[in-house]
């Protein structure tokens, strides 16, 4: 692991350890730089998304037709890979991101963030609401975030052991095998209608909401394109098949990494009650991780290899993660505060150990009761 | 961009917005991958190639456009909504084509009147060029003439507001329309005219239309002063008698309709009023309009989210601080200030967050 200025562990347990002065002073530099950002954006955000979309959209043009007709193994290899890299960069780099309204700016009815949907089997009306409004503005929050652990698995102290979490090593490798269908049913809160908390009505609605985003994703890929193959069908299913599970693997490791890794801290809703906007910020460069990596790699993570950079600006064009996150780390040194960063294999690495050590009971002290 | 025969286009066109097609493409639309392939192919989306930039006047231009197969066409006297990218960011305006549509040309001809400080009118002087590709929408108005245009046409214009009116005019007369047709147009000065020379030279070739322009900046000339019956009388004596089409500033329109009410006119006239978009107001205050719902509220200074919930609505909001983008809207019109950045958004139709946006004067929203 290379270049933390603290490790976060050596922090006091509550945030209130940070001073008062230094999460101020964060938050100044944090707003000063999301004015600079803000008023920069214009073309050069639109011909990036331009780009990015059109290399998206000839890769799968690309990728359909060689699955279509794979008369030898490395056309259907290359149909694989080429529908792959189109699935993982229109969930990621574009889905995502233009979904939480980082290209709304440029008043372009395709890609307005109300109104985008993706190529996975969640609806993107229920993503917005797991993802944009329970995730980023209860990041980390035990009880709160459904992201810690998506309601399944135990990743932090504050979660109480439970036998069921010894299975989780297992769950965690099926999820990730999965993932896209994971992410669907996030929002159905299944956990919280076992627990009364939900209408079991409300969530009948949203499974049914999922239903029908999914029946068309699986008519697509598993009947109308294979039946364009005629005789090749199995071929055509399998390839897609295996694009979208390449997919499901991909970003359920690099969506792991975001806040899973070691040093990275959960907290509790008594901490962030009247939090002020400078304190948001602070709890965001905690609660996430970055990794670093080739410009590849931040391609295709959707530029989430800057977890800490889109958490503190949700809304900004995620290409532009790079540049901040420069200036991000360098307010962090400025203010002593800590900055989470990694290779991807090991922080990959520690969310792995993490996974399996969590699913034991914790030993020495006791886990912290949650509201 | 290659040529193919209108019956291939059209089938073409058939396949592409079929159902089939459709579910292979979905959740995106298939103009997701249509647009990546080529920047004008498009299922609905009208987008145009410019094909060259004409100057009418110091502060006029035409923008001669070919639009692609998505075009329905238009009616003279229509107009459009013009999108360009400015600096990356979508504008959208209205404009009149001053062509005369033609069946099997899908040729638009929009000419666009500089106006000081304009973002897009700027961007269309100095900025656009040939080759370049540009959105619109479909025409729409009922500024038009009718199947069969009545036998004394009086079109009557001001400034701009001769952009119909020209369209209007060019296909009565390449029409062959056999009537009489007047045009008055009032200007400050000669050469505030567009199209002049062409006006003068159908003048001369057509017996059947009469040009009459009048320079209200120009006290010398052998027309000036104000829209009123005396003038008229002395341009088109049969004034009364027209059925008449005028577009222009909204004091030329009420004094034509003054002028047509104080005559007792039977004949019917036609009114198109460009409505230029208000300046942004110095201080809160003003008007609160949530579209959506019918409400009018007077504006306390706070977001537009408390102020919707206070007037008894309940738009959806998530974070309240601007993260979650729960709360985003379509700001019809007005301008608002976003508390957290302190940005003015002065643009008509474009998505706003309603939790950390304030009005600044009046604003209207979809909620």
């Amino acid at each position: 692991m290379q270049a933390i200025a603290v490790p976060v562990e050596t922090l006091p347990s509550h945030i209130d350890g940070v001073s008062a002065a230094q999460i101020d002073a964060f938050g100044r530099d944090m707003d000063a730089l999301r004015r600079r950002v803000v008023a920069d954006l214009g073309e050069r955000d639109a011909r990036y998304l331009r780009d990015v979309v059109a290399l998206q959209a000839r890769a799968e043009v690309a990728g359909r037709v060689l699955l279509w007709l794979p008369l030898l193994p490395p056309m259907w290899i290359g149909g694989v890979a080429l529908l792959s890299l189109a699935k993982i960069l229109e969930n990621m780099e574009i889905g995502h991101n233009v979904m939480h309204g980082q290209y709304d700016f440029l008043n372009d009815p395709a890609f307005d963030g109300a109104t985008y949907e993706w190529d996975n089997t969640c609806p993107a009306r229920q993503w917005r609401h797991s993802h944009n409004l329970v995730h980023h503005a209860w990041t980390n929050v035990v009880g709160r975030d459904r992201d810690v652990g998506y309601g399944a698995l135990r990743v932090t102290e504050e979660q109480r052991w439970h036998p069921r979490y010894l299975a989780q090593p297992l769950i965690a490798v099926g999820l990730a095998l999965l993932f896209q269908w994971g992410v669907a049913l996030h929002d159905v809160e299944i956990d919280r209608v076992a627990r009364g908390e939900k209408p079991v009505r409300r969530a009948l609605a949203d499974l049914s909401e999922v239903w029908a985003k999914a029946r068309t994703q699986l008519l697509k890929d598993y009947v109308l394109f294979p039946a364009l193959s005629g005789p090749l069908f199995p071929l055509t299913l399998l390839g897609n098949a295996a694009a979208n599970l390449a997919r499901n693997v991909w970003s359920f490791a690099v969506i792991f990494c975001g806040h899973f890794p070691d040093g990275v801290r959960t907290f509790t809703e008594e901490q962030v009650r009247d939090e002020t906007r400078a304190q948001w910020y602070v709890r965001q460069l905690l609660g996430s991780a970055d990794f670093q990596g080739s410009p590849l790699l931040h391609l295709l993570s959707g530029n989430l290899s800057h977890q800490i950079e889109h958490h503190l600006f949700p809304d900004l064009p995620a290409h532009r993660y790079a540049e901040i996150a420069v200036e991000v780390r360098a307010a962090c040194a400025r203010h002593d505060l800590p900055y989470n960063t990694g290779s991807f294999g090991w922080q990959l690495a520690t969310v792995a150990r993490k996974i399996v050590r969590f699913a034991f009971p914790s030993s020495a002290r006791p886990a912290l009761a949650t509201a | 961009m290659f040529t193919v025969s209108p019956v291939v286009e059209a089938s073409l066109r058939r396949v592409l917005a079929s159902r089939v097609v459709t579910a292979l493409a979905s959740p995106r639309p298939v103009d997701h991958y249509l647009g990546a392939l080529h920047p004008l192919w498009r299922v609905d989306e009208v987008r145009a190639t410019v094909l060259g930039l004409r100057s009418e006047t110091a502060d006029m231009v035409t923008v001669a456009l070919a639009p692609n197969a998505a075009w329905r066409g238009f009616q003279a006297g229509q107009h459009v909504q013009l999108g360009v990218a400015v600096d990356g960011v979508r504008r959208i305006r209205c404009y009149s084509p001053t062509n005369a549509p033609r069946d099997g040309d899908r040729r638009v001809d929009l000419t666009v009147k500089r106006h000081p400080g304009g973002v897009v009118s700027g961007f269309v002087h100095e900025r656009l060029r040939a080759g370049a590709v540009v959105t619109l929408s479909q025409a729409a108005g009922d500024f038009v003439l009718p199947a069969i245009p009545p036998p004394h046409v009086l079109l009557v214009s001001g400034g701009s507001g001769i952009t119909p009116v020209m369209s209007m005019l060019r296909t009565l007369l390449d029409g062959g329309h056999a009537g009489r047709v007047d045009l008055v147009h009032f200007a400050r000065r000669r050469a505030d005219v567009p199209f002049a020379r062409e006006l003068a030279q159908r003048a001369a070739e057509h017996a059947a239309f009469h040009l009459h322009v009048v320079l209200t900046g120009e006290p010398g000339a052998s027309l000036t002063g104000r829209c009123e019956p005396a003038l008229l009388d002395a341009a088109v004596p049969a004034w009364r008698d027209a059925e008449a089409w005028v577009c222009g500033p909204p004091g030329l329109i009420a004094a034509v309709q003054a002028a047509r009410g104080d005559a007792r006119c039977r004949r019917a006239l036609h009114v198109e009023r460009f409505v230029l978009p208000p300046a942004p107001a110095g201080a809160p205050g003003g008007v609160v309009e949530f579209a959506a719902s019918g409400r009018r509220v007077a504006s306390d200074g706070r977001t537009l989210l408390v102020q919707a919930e206070a007037a008894g609505l309940a738009p959806a909001s998530g974070c309240r601080i601007g993260i979650c983008q729960t709360c985003r809207c379509r700001k019809l019109r007005g301008t608002v200030r976003d508390v957290v950045t302190g940005a003015l958004s002065t643009e008509p139709d474009v998505p706003i967050r309603a939790c950390v946006s304030v009005p600044v004067g009046d604003v209207a929203v979809a909620l």
